[in-house]
């Protein structure tokens, strides 16, 4: 009987050691929480640091012009509502993706600018992923580098932050995996030449030198969401939003580093 | 006009060797890739990259399809005397950017 007693005590103690260990191996402690660039080599890095080789700053010259620029039939540029981008952006894109309350559910900044084109410009939105969307989003992004990112706290996001967290853990496609199983449990080793990562969203949009060229942190999700062998998001999906939105929570109090680039 | 980022040191002193850094927006597309039915994206590339330091060329560089997209170009040149440069970008498609920075030496 007392055998038998040790014997279920001893069990539950494996069960919560199992459920425990688990829970912890899921997330990535805060003390060791890197960046992309610190997986990079020293001339990407010396790439990414001086603003005259950092080909992302060209996206952020032309996406300071556009900021400038009226356009649709309110003729209204971004500056006539918001003011110097340079001084009234700061911090803006640290808290996006953000609750917007007449859609009742989150958008990334790239909405939020095709948002303020539709309602406040009467103009036709960017379309995604072409250098006016990423220029704009880059330029607004940019001025948010160096501050830490910091989630919009609305209590209305908490169910997407949720959804976003299990698209995250949740095993699925032909690979039957789960974004986790790379960047929560192998994020120290390399996938072919390629470091894995922790998939920390803080530097979009970025210049990534394989595509030559800026892209989203939706072009990111949608490449790894393909390499998973998953049915893929289109642009703007609300799944692929809640992803983004679970990652920069995820990334909490990480310096933006955008433009930043990467391999 | 494609943006360009231009890096000249703004002050030298007579004789110093200085570096200029220079970064040009440009798809530069080979040529030798082709669309998912196959037609051939068409050469869309700069050729040709020149400086000149008040009139009198200081570097030149002709450019190939292998140039990665926003070419980065950096060099060395002797500072002798205050002045401006002048940077001229050719290219396909009657591609032709210009940009300009100036120097003070002491």
């Amino acid at each position: 009987m007392k055998l038998a007693a040790t014997i279920v005590a001893l069990a539950l103690l494996i069960a919560a050691g199992v459920a425990f260990h688990s829970s912890i191996a899921n997330e990535i402690p805060s003390s060791e929480r890197r960046s992309g660039y610190t997986f990079m080599g020293p001339e990407t890095r010396a790439m990414q640091d001086d603003d005259t080789t950092n080909p992302g700053m060209l996206g952020v010259l032309d996406g300071e012009t556009l900021w400038n620029q009226k356009a649709g039939t309110a003729n209204k540029s971004c500056a006539d509502c918001h003011g110097e981008g340079k001084r009234d952006m700061k911090g803006v894109a640290a808290r996006y993706p953000a609750f917007d309350k007449a859609l009742a559910r989150p958008v990334n900044l790239e909405q939020r600018i095709n948002l303020c084109r539709a309602r406040h410009q009467d103009a036709d939105p960017f379309p995604y992923e072409k250098h006016d969307l990423l220029a704009l989003t880059t330029f607004v992004a940019e001025q948010s580098r160096g501050m830490p990112i910091a989630p919009d706290p609305s209590p209305e996001l908490e169910p997407f932050v949720a959804k976003g967290r299990d698209f995250f853990m949740h095993r699925q496609g032909q690979l039957n995996l789960a974004c986790a199983n790379c960047h929560d449990d192998n994020w120290d080793k390399h996938l072919a030449g390629s470091a894995v990562t922790q998939a920390m969203a803080n530097g979009y949009p970025i210049y990534r030198l394989e595509w030559q060229s800026l892209g989203s942190l939706q072009r990111r999700l949608r490449n790894c969401i393909t390499g998973m062998r998953t049915e893929n998001y289109n642009f703007g999906a609300p799944e692929l939003v809640e992803l983004e939105l679970y990652l920069m929570t995820r990334a909490r109090g990480m310096p933006i580093e955008t433009p930043a680039v990467r391999p | 006009m494609a943006a360009a980022l231009i890096n000249v040191p703004k002050k030298a002193k007579s004789g110093d060797v200085i570096e200029i850094k220079t970064l040009m927006s440009h798809i530069m597309e080979t040529g030798y890739r082709h669309t998912t039915n196959g037609k051939v994206v068409p050469r869309d590339i700069i050729t040709s990259f020149t400086c000149r330091f008040e009139g009198e060329e200081v570097f030149r560089a002709d450019l190939f399809p292998a140039t990665a997209a926003n070419p980065f170009m950096s060099f060395f040149t002797v500072a002798t005397k205050s002045g401006k440069f002048d940077f001229e970008w050719i290219g396909d498609n009657g591609f032709s950017e210009t940009a300009s920075a100036r120097i003070t030496v002491e």
